[in-house]
């Protein structure tokens, strides 16, 4: 990050600077022998020659750092050169020993410097003492209080000072001061010192590595004033000093009356934030006082601007006296009312902090943002929650009303919770049913918010949600089992309209049960009808069959027929009783299937399987149903309805028993597209459809497919059966027996509190962790937002901005480079 | 009894009437000194606390009575607060239907299932008048008919060893007039009921707050001096601030505000006038000095005069010849002459009329006004003795709400439940749920649950896992610090790792000299939520039931031993953690980190895919759509969930091979082995979007 940017600063340098020197397009260090060095020395450039023996290692940790210097000094102006001292040409800068070689700098031919190399230690250390000899008048060492408080009164009135402290000559602060002394020497007294004393005497506290003055000396009248100062907050980087140059070259403070989101100065173009200090005619003066010692405050830190708001033509809230623009681009600008000075220079201070640790931040994400929904329902309900449902079609209940309404009318009740994603996604399809029964049912759709009425849910037994419990006069209420969808509940609500089982009394009623005239508009949800057979007296088996009709309420239309002439029921149907009949209506068949001894369970076990179909078009709705059956899947993936033939060749084979072991189904891609999806996990290139595939789900996951050259006849499928049972094909592919970890980890609260306690970085951070969260915790306070728990919408809104930081910077510096 | 039985024996045999009627006589007289009433449960007291137990045990059907030495119940509430302003808020507005959630903003009633029993239908001022609550008190137990004995002292409690007893002894309860009563359990309610004294030279010159007047008129002109910071001593100033001279507050300690501590039971700043007039140089004070170094020396014009017990000591003179610290140190503050002191020192529990066999202590150093109990709110020294109600204060002194109504109404249920399973077998209750309504779980207990909310970091929901975790068991409000006898109390298993929901202010947040308003307090970022400071959700997590030992040395400032792992939501400023994002989505992660499964919900068309491609499924398909209870959706939703990129248009799907696009497959496990799946999103599309 840092070095690409400075990449382009010293571009910007060689563009204002090299046209005056010559510019070598050799990167590579030059060797030449004595003689012929001294010949390529130009009048007036500055060469740097390092005199070496000719025997002596080719590479050396110097020369590698000499080596890296080149391109930088040639920047400049400088050419470096390795002069290697050959016997026959001696030259009085070839030393005697070998390590008694030194570095030379020359300006034409005249000596400046000798350096021992030892000084050049490394890149930065040449550059920063070729520079600092070469720069010899524009930049001052000094060692005492006296020399600053000399140069400074000497200066008053007539240039600013740019005075640093660094540690020691030579060190990557001193490279940076010296590479804008090279620019900016003409124009600043640069000061230089290395002594601690003189900081610590100007008032500078907690000194570290170096520090930065801008001493504003030029608009010092009075010789017994002292010129003000400035300290660069930044750490000392050639791209620092010069962005913090040119903010003490731009005015102080500026007037404008346009709009700001179109004002645009050299600071937004250096990343620095705008501050608008809002005028009107009648404050001017004063307004003019704050914005200037604000101005002062925020000197290198943002641009402030005093905007004349009478002469505006935006417009502006009444009340705000502070506008704030970023320098992202884009950002848009924030209308403040801020009573207090320093509430602008901490907003300022707050957001150039935020994005000093989000630049950090982003650079050490990785891996995905933790605070992203990955869950499919609770993302969807959000997303939808501005949407107005029609839940006027529904009644809500509440904790006076639940008992008086569920009494006096048979109702259908939802129990969900506001704030819960897949309640609330149950709640459209609800409200769907309402819409759809709307008129019609004499059933009453209610819910109930179990986030408002607590107490209500839990005494009705709902503890998970949602529930939706229908309540009938004189009965228990009854779950509802089934898809929380809304064709399904439909169908529940449909067949609950009928007692289950129905009472049937006549042989003619029976007669019409079977055929579906009885219950015609219900046939639709149920396409099979169970009539029990009973003798008057088999009062036993009666009972079961009853209670097994009341398990199934909802999911099918059972009858019981029990009176004297049952007889003739049973004979038509050659059937002995105890016995049920099963009327499939779509068919037109109606199966026989004795009862003898047979309990609830067993009932209810018979009816349930009797619902199954022997081919069935497989749907999201009713595949659970068949995975029940824990046999291997036979799928006909089909684009549109089957292929007769195709169909007929499977049905044989069932009817042949020769797929008991399995579960033959065919999926409707037009019905239920989620087939595509399917396929493609199948196969890696998808054969055209129909394509017969069988899936093992339930031991191993192999999945094969029948061959697609192949007909769908009878025997071809047989014969690969057979195969695949007998082990002789190979699966197209095994589906993954993974299981279902955490998408994402967790915040590892534990090890920050435990890194808090300690004062010390945990030892290991969970890998999505930021490192900046755990060293923030000292500062914490003041990165959070003033304003308490900010709306989900806002917290998002940072992210998003975090992310973009990076990009917007990047166009920052890009605007640096036009400045130069 | 003996005497029907016996009646048609009469004239057939002679001899059997003398044996008849022998037990009738023998028990009649031994009435006089042997106890024969026999109550399984004894409730001392019908204040709020008893009358609450009263409530629990006549609920379970159990054998049980409560004592009351008063007339009515709440004989405390008919003196006392003396200027008869309760502080206890009575909130009757939340804009809340949710009743539960309701109650963490009534401090006032008691718990029952009447919602006419509810204290915003006894007053309506928001700090209610005394009387109100004597009068809610006399409802409570009448509409009710909860059986208390009134008018009935009992002056002494013994024990009586028996090995048939429940608990290896019975109680021996003796009354005024000497009729004993054995007990099996005894419950304490007798709240605290002595004035607290401090003794030293000249404490005979000072008014009692229980005995000082409070008419206004008898201190017009007057320098008053309390003794005593508390609530108490504030109200007291309080009455009187506009018609004394001044009023100057001496006590040992500085003054602890309420809002600051968020303890209850420090200065409300409904009582705290004085501090604003002596902040703002009204002549008013306060000082700070140990009341036990202190005389108070009466002149001859009937002032009083503070000196040290030191002074008084040194020379045996007469009054007016007492050394006074201003002689010594003539800036001296208190060196004028106070025409009224007042003691507002506050209350300790009557340990008088409890046998020494009972060994009730005092609790220690910093509460020793209370009798020592565990954190079940048994006592230490005898089994069966559990103290109820504000003198059970000793557990949670100056942290939590159990000294209050609004506390140890649930700190009572809690020794109700611990009861019922210790004596009859009903284990603690809870609900079972499947794994995936874990989440939901928790969030509805946050975002409702008083008991959590009132009694913070005492007692704490439980979630107990069951085998493979595919099921969990909740428990509400245990004793947190009893947690490693949890299966013992509860008579509930945890062996497969559990959760504890706990409610917690910030680590650093309460105290006295705590800067409560400092700039940018709160926390609105999901990753800092642990560093939250109003009161929030903290979840703790632990793979085994923690031993006593790890409960007794648990890190300073925790509420619990170190869990496996821990997690904050984030503080809300409307205590309402039912954001999507901010709240369940980063409680779900972390449930699902330490489960080790993924806990999203899927639409039934996810379910349907995974289904028939992945030999297993997530927990949501398994337990819904499996059992043919899967969420379908609807085609808005399944517009959204297009555009999110969670879902994807299989209908819109161009027939190409290889055009896998983002399927939801890849979320979970296969596709990208162990590792979790990158970012589902489009993230440009979805951060439009927001």
């Amino acid at each position: 990050m840092m070095s690409s940017s400075f990449n382009v600063f010293r571009v910007g340098i060689s563009f204002v600077m090299m046209c005056i020197f010559y510019k070598s397009a050799v990167d590579a260090l030059p060797e030449l022998s004595p003689q012929k060095f001294f010949s390529t020395l130009q009048p007036g450039k500055a060469t740097l020659a390092y005199f070496c023996q000719a025997d002596s290692p080719s590479t050396s940790v110097f020369l590698e750092e000499l080596n890296e210097a080149v391109k930088p000094l040639q920047d400049y102006g400088i050419s470096v050169a390795k002069v290697n001292c050959v016997t026959e040409e001696t030259s009085r800068y070839c030393g005697k020993e070998k390590d008694l070689m030194k570095a030379y700098l020359f300006r034409g031919n005249i000596l400046l410097r000798e350096f021992p190399t030892d000084t050049l230690f490394d890149v930065n250390a040449i550059i920063a003492h070729v520079l600092f000899a070469l720069l010899f008048n524009e930049v001052k060492y000094i060692n005492t209080l006296g020399d600053l408080q000399n140069i400074e009164n000497a200066l008053k009135g007539k240039t600013n000072i740019a005075f640093s402290y660094v540690r020691a000559i030579g060190t990557p602060e001193h490279r940076a001061v010296m590479e804008a002394a090279f620019v900016y020497g003409t124009t600043y007294q640069f000061v230089l010192t290395t002594e601690i004393a003189i900081l610590e005497s100007i008032g500078t506290e907690d000194i570290e590595y170096a520090h930065f003055y801008f001493f504003h000396c030029k608009p010092v009248s009075d010789l017994t004033q002292q010129c003000r100062r400035t300290l660069m907050e930044q750490p000392l980087t050639t791209l620092n000093i010069h962005r913090f140059i040119k903010t003490m070259e731009a005015p102080l403070l500026a007037e404008v009356a346009e709009d700001p989101q179109q004002v645009s100065t050299v600071h937004l173009q250096l990343g620095l934030p705008l501050v608008f200090i809002v005028s009107r005619q009648a404050t001017y003066e004063a307004d003019r006082t704050t914005a200037e010692w604000v101005a002062w405050r925020l000197l290198g830190k943002a641009g402030v601007l005093l905007l004349l708001r009478d002469s505006l033509e935006v417009d502006i809230p009444e009340h705000a006296n502070v506008i704030f623009k970023r320098a992202e681009e884009g950002m848009p600008v924030e209308f403040l009312v801020l009573h207090d000075i320093d509430l602008i220079i901490s907003r300022v201070e707050s957001n150039t902090h935020m994005k000093e640790t989000q630049e950090y931040e982003d650079n050490d994400m990785e891996g995905p943002d933790m605070d992203i929904q990955d869950d499919e329902v609770a993302e969807t309900v959000y997303r939808d929650r501005k949407r107005q449902l029609p839940l006027e079609l529904t009644v809500e209940l509440t904790e006076e009303t639940f008992n008086a309404t569920v009494t006096a009318s048979d109702s259908l009740v939802l129990f969900y919770a506001g704030w819960q994603a897949v309640s609330m996604a149950f709640l459209q399809s609800y409200v769907d049913v309402a819409v759809k029964l709307k008129g019609t049912s004499t059933l009453l759709l209610t819910r109930v918010n179990c986030a408002d009425w607590s107490y209500v849910c839990t005494k009705q037994n709902v503890t998970d949600f949602p529930v939706v419990k229908m309540y009938k006069e004189g009965e228990n209420p009854v779950s509802y089992a089934g898809m929380l969808g809304t064709e399904e509940l439909l169908k529940f609500i449909q067949l609950n309209r009928i007692s289950c089982p129905v009472n049937i009394t006549s042989v003619q009623g029976a007669e019409e049960f079977l055929s579906g005239e009885l219950y015609k508009d219900l046939i639709t949800y149920s396409r099979v009808s169970v009539l029990g057979l009973f003798s008057p007296t088999m009062t036993t088996a009666k009972e079961e069959f009853t209670e097994a009709g009341k398990h199934l309420k909802g999911c099918v239309i059972t009858g019981v027929y029990s009176e004297e002439d049952v007889l003739i029921l049973s004979d038509k149907h050659a059937v002995t009783l105890p016995a049920l009949l099963l009327a499939r209506h779509q068919e037109g068949k109606i199966e026989s299937i004795p009862l003898a001894n047979a309990h609830v369970q067993d009932i209810v076990q018979i009816i349930t399987n009797a619902l199954l179909e022997t081919f069935p078009e497989i749907t999201v709705e009713n595949l659970p149903t068949y995975l029940r059956l824990k046999k291997p899947l036979l799928i006909l993936f089909s684009d549109g309805s089957i292929n007769p033939q195709h169909k007929k060749a499977i049905l044989t084979l069932v009817k042949e028993k020769h797929l008991d072991s399995l579960t033959p189904c065919w999926l409707n891609i037009k019905n239920t597209p989620v087939g595509r999806g399917i396929l493609q996990v199948y196969f890696d290139a998808l054969p055209p459809l129909p394509l017969l595939v069988v899936v093992n789900l339930h031991s191993g996951g192999q999945v094969f497919a029948f061959p697609s050259d192949q007909a769908v006849s009878e025997q071809n499928l047989l014969l690969w059966l057979k195969k695949v049972e007998a082990g002789l094909e190979s699966p197209i592919t095994i589906l993954p027996a993974q299981e279902w970890k955490p998408p994402l980890p967790a915040y590892d609260f534990l090890s920050m509190m435990d890194a808090a306690a300690s004062q010390h970085p945990p030892k290991k951070i969970p890998e999505c962790m930021k490192e900046t969260d755990v060293q923030e915790n000292g500062e914490q306070p003041e990165e959070k937002s003033a304003i308490r728990n900010e709306p989900t919408g806002t917290l998002r809104i940072k992210h998003w901005s975090r992310s973009n930081w990076f990009g917007e910077a990047k166009k920052s510096f890009a605007y640096d480079n036009k400045e130069l | 009894m003996g005497l029907s039985a016996a009646a048609p024996l009469w004239g057939p045999l002679g001899l059997l009437l003398t044996v008849a009627l022998h037990p009738a006589l023998s028990l009649r007289s031994a009435r006089a000194w042997a106890p024969r009433h026999h109550r399984d449960y004894c409730v001392l007291g019908a204040g709020p606390a008893g009358l609450q137990m009263a409530y629990f045990l006549q609920r379970a059907g159990r054998d049980y009575v409560v004592f009351e030495r008063a007339p009515g119940p709440g004989s405390f509430f008919t003196r006392f607060p003396r200027h008869r302003k309760l502080l206890s808020i009575n909130k009757r507005y939340t804009g809340k239907a949710n009743a539960e959630f309701n109650l963490r903003h009534d401090w006032n009633s008691l718990l029952s299932h009447d919602p006419q029993l509810l204290f915003r239908h006894y007053s309506s001022a928001y700090f209610p008048d005394a009387g109100d609550m004597v009068r809610y008190l006399r409802d409570f137990a009448d509409k009710l008919g909860l059986p208390v004995l009134y008018n009935t002292t009992i002056a002494h409690v013994t024990l009586n060893k028996d090995r048939r007893a429940w608990n290896g002894h019975y109680f021996i309860l003796t009354d005024q007039k000497g009729q004993a009563y054995q007990c099996s359990v005894l419950l304490v309610a007798t709240g605290l009921s002595v004035p607290n004294q401090v003794d030293f030279p000249g404490s005979e010159y000072v008014d009692g707050y229980e005995s000082v007047s409070v008419d206004p008129e008898d201190f017009v002109g007057q320098n008053v001096l309390i003794l005593g910071r508390g609530n108490s001593a504030f109200e007291t100033a309080e009455n009187i601030l506009g018609v004394t001279n001044f009023i100057h507050m001496l006590s040992r300690s500085r003054v602890r505000l309420s809002w600051a501590t968020h303890y209850v039971g420090d200065l409300r700043a409904i009582n705290n006038g004085l501090l604003d007039t002596y902040q703002l140089k009204s002549l008013d004070g306060l000082l700070e000095s140990d009341l036990t170094d202190l005389a108070i020396v009466k002149d001859r014009q009937g002032k009083f005069h503070i000196t040290l017990k030191f002074f008084l000591e040194e020379n045996n003179q007469s009054a007016d010849a007492i050394t006074l610290p201003q002689d010594e140190s003539d800036n001296f503050a208190m060196r004028v002459a106070y025409d009224r002191v007042i003691r507002c020192l506050g209350w300790n529990f009557n340990f008088s009329i409890f046998s020494k066999s009972l060994r009730l202590s005092s609790g220690g150093e910093f509460s020793k006004k209370y009798p020592l109990v565990r954190a079940s709110y048994e006592s230490k020294g005898s089994r069966g003795l559990f103290v109820l109600g504000t003198a059970s204060h000793s557990v949670d002194y100056r942290k939590s709400a159990g000294g209050f109504i609004h506390g140890f109404r649930y700190t009572v249920r809690a020794v109700h439940r611990l009861l019922e399973q210790r004596h009859h077998d009903v284990p603690w209750p809870s609900t079972q749920h499947p794994i995936t309504q874990l989440a939901s779980a928790i969030i509805r207990r946050v975002n409702e649950a008083s008991g959590l909310y009132q009694m913070f970091s005492v007692l704490a929901d439980v979630v107990l896992l069951k085998e493979n975790a595919t099921a969990f068991e909740y428990l509400e409000e245990f004793p947190m610090r009893m947690l490693a006898q949890l299966e013992s109390i509860t008579g509930r298993q945890a062996r497969h790792g559990l959760f504890v929901i706990n409610m917690e202010y910030g680590k650093n947040f309460s105290g006295p000299d705590k800067d409560v308003f400092f700039y940018d307090r709160s926390v609105g970022h999901t990753e800092d939520a642990w560093q939250s400071n109003f009161l929030h959700p903290v979840i703790y997590y632990y793979r085994h039931l923690p031993t006593e030992q790890e409960v007794r040395f648990r890190p300073a400032d925790w509420p619990l031993p170190r869990p496996t792992a821990i997690h904050h939501i984030v503080e809300d400023f409307l205590t309402d953690w039912t954001a999507p994002v901010g709240h369940i989505l980063p409680l779900r992660r972390f449930l699902e980190n330490c489960l080790d499964t993924d806990l999203r919900s899927f639409y039934a068309e996810s379910c349907f895919l995974f289904a028939l491609t992945r030999q297993k499924l997530p927990p949501f398909c398994q337990q819904g759509y499996l059992r043919t209870q899967g969420l379908m959706g609807t085609e808005s939703l399944r517009q959204h969930g297009v555009e999110s990129g969670l879902l994807r248009d299989y209908a819109a799907v161009g027939w190409r091979p290889g055009d896998s696009g983002q399927q939801p497959g890849s979320q979970g496990p296969g596709r990208q082995p162990l590792a979790p799946g990158p970012p589902i999103q489009h993230f440009d599309g979805n951060k439009e979007e927001l």
